[in-house]
């Protein structure tokens, strides 16, 4: 109990007695918001995992692919 | 699947735009760790608060470097999911691992002991800080590792085995991709290269100060540790950047030609050490590929082979074949690509009608040819050389700025040890330059390592062009620019915070 306390009091006052960190910990907030919730939700689907349901479905699709120019 | 020169052209772009962006933060900390490190040590062992004041300060630079630089690199990721999905399953089981470790590794290693070295300094020892300075350079030296370690493994596929029944390739042997030579070569030049940028780094600010006539004594102690850490790391990047240049020419060879615009194979080959290539060049004219040039005897052969007779094949001997060396054509490696596809094509036919014995033979025919299988995508033998202007003047401005910094290195370590660096103005100013320059050669460095190893995804086995998603270039398209634009904007915001820090200096960090 008394290292749990030790360690949270690391971050708490660590964080709290942050001068630039303050504005880094926004920036990097704002930079994973864009990301992660904007960027990858709307750009960036898995595609194979978007148009197929099981790993089977997937391999046939990228065999498919790899022999489409068989001679 | 044929996909269109467009949807590839910016697929590639948007990598190249991500990777070179991300990689403008990497290198920074790679170094920085250490040096922090190798600062606190010092403050440590003496008791110098000084020392402490000046591992503060550049724990502050690192800190804004890492927060700016933090998930740059995860939007590879998501490329891969969207727009090389193709790929992504193909290599799969080989990346799966490696990455995971990584991601364990940066999440433990440096998440935990980034806390403790910042925040900790007045609440644990002087020993376990200490401790933990020196495990978040080992821990982000670490996650490179294996980074590269999957690197490695596309520019030289081993240990692993291609399933034709899930179109994955599958690992069979860890120790070989993990030792890949390859990747153990690339894994040191690359780290040694991001210790030599924040050498500069550090040497650089530190000359600021000087020219400035502030934070004298901050400056010089910066600058001794720096130019030591650099002189020492970059002898190592030499000696790295030689191994790297070594497996290079066994397993790429076309790369190595690229890089050094060599045409026609020979033996005794030199290095040009300064060259203008002549634009008009073309694969099977008879025209000279430089209008001007410098070249070391013999240094290619030694470099490429460790012997200074060695043949070393041009791209002419490596698309047209050569007899005399054993060097087989584009067109018969197609060959023998074409025939791996059609064998798996087979293969999948006669597992579908549920003929076992015909799909069995289809195998074996599918293993004798699948060495070569990635050159059945190929539609002329042409399109297995890559852009060797942009190849060789990528290396040799690599290699020209890595020289200019072991110069760098001696002198400033040499007037900073006779205590007259303050009197060399010339020297802070190339200095200070010599910032960007670092970072140049960083950018130029992969772009050598990627744009030298086209037209693969993974050598031999997968072009780029098989690689890529089925999927609109209009939508590619437009996530390159969201990129540019998002990217821009933390550059400058990294930029604008860390010269606000460095202008208000050591002590009021």
């Amino acid at each position: 109990m008394h290292h749990l306390n030790n360690i949270y009091r690391l971050y708490y006052d660590g964080f709290k007695s942050m001068k630039i960190g303050k504005k880094l910990w926004l920036l990097i907030a704002i930079k994973l918001f864009i990301l992660f919730a904007i960027v990858k939700w709307i750009f960036f689907p898995n595609v194979l995992k978007t148009k197929f349901d099981t790993d089977a479905q997937r391999s046939t699709y990228i065999l498919e692919q790899l022999t489409q120019q068989k001679e | 699947m044929e996909h269109t020169a467009e949807l590839i052209d910016w697929s590639r772009a948007q990598f190249a735009l991500t990777a070179l962006y991300h990689w403008l933060f990497v290198p920074l900390t790679l170094g920085l760790t250490f040096i922090i490190a190798i600062m606190e040590t010092i403050y440590v062992k003496t008791g110098d608060l000084w020392w402490k004041k000046t591992t503060q300060f550049w724990m502050t630079v690192l800190a804004i470097n890492f927060a700016i630089g933090l998930a740059t690199g995860i939007i590879m990721e998501f490329e891969f999911g969207t727009n090389w999905s193709n790929y992504s399953w193909i290599v799969g089981d080989i990346f799966g691992a490696p990455l995971a470790i990584e991601g364990l590794m940066a999440f433990f290693m440096e998440s935990t002991f980034f806390a403790v070295m910042f925040f900790g300094w007045e609440k644990v020892s002087k020993k376990m800080h200490l401790i933990s300075t020196w495990l978040v350079a080992i821990g982000s030296n670490l996650s490179a590792l294996w980074i590269l370690v999957a690197n490695g493994w596309m520019q030289h596929p081993v240990g692993m085995t291609f399933n034709p029944d899930t179109a994955r390739n599958e690992m069979h042997d860890f120790a070989a991709v993990f030792f890949n030579p390859n990747a153990v070569s690339k894994f040191l030049h690359t780290i040694s290269s991001g210790y030599v940028l924040a050498s500069v780094f550090v040497i650089g600010i530190s000359a600021w100060y000087l020219i400035k006539r502030r934070e004298i004594m901050f400056a010089k102690r910066s600058i001794i540790v720096a130019a030591s850490f650099g002189l020492i790391t970059s002898l190592f990047m030499l000696s790295s950047g030689d191994k790297s240049a070594f497996e290079v020419a066994q397993n790429q060879p076309m790369k190595l030609a690229a890089m050094e615009g060599l045409y026609e194979g020979e033996e005794r080959a030199g290095i040009i050490a300064i060259g203008l290539l002549d634009k008009e060049k073309e694969l099977g004219d008879k025209k000279e590929p430089f209008i001007f040039s410098l070249e070391i005897p013999n240094a290619l052969s030694f470099l490429g082979y460790h012997s200074l007779n060695a043949f070393v094949p041009g791209i002419h001997d490596l698309v047209y074949g050569n007899e005399k060396h054993h060097i087989m054509s584009v067109s018969e490696k197609m060959k023998e690509g074409k025939l791996a596809v059609s064998a798996l094509s087979d293969y999948k036919t006669y597992k579908k009608e549920g003929k076992d014995t015909k799909a069995k033979d289809a195998l074996q025919n599918f293993r004798a040819h699948e060495k070569y299988m990635g050159y059945g995508y190929l539609k002329s033998p042409k399109d297995a050389v890559p852009n060797v202007a942009l190849t060789f003047y990528s290396f040799h401005t690599m290699v020209g700025l890595g020289t200019w910094f072991l110069i760098l290195f001696i002198l400033v370590l040499y007037f900073a040890m006779i205590n007259e660096i303050e009197k060399k103005r010339w020297l802070l100013y190339a200095a200070l330059w010599s910032i960007p320059l670092a970072y140049v050669a960083q950018e130029c460095g992969w772009i050598v390592a990627e744009v030298g190893r086209q037209p693969w995804a993974i050598q031999d086995l997968l072009p780029v062009g098989m690689a890529a998603s089925n999927i609109a270039s209009s939508s590619v398209m437009l996530t390159f620019w969201l990129f540019a634009v998002l990217f821009t904007g933390l550059l400058i915001a990294e930029v604008k915070i860390m010269l606000t820090q460095i202008k208000n200096g050591p002590e009021v960090h």
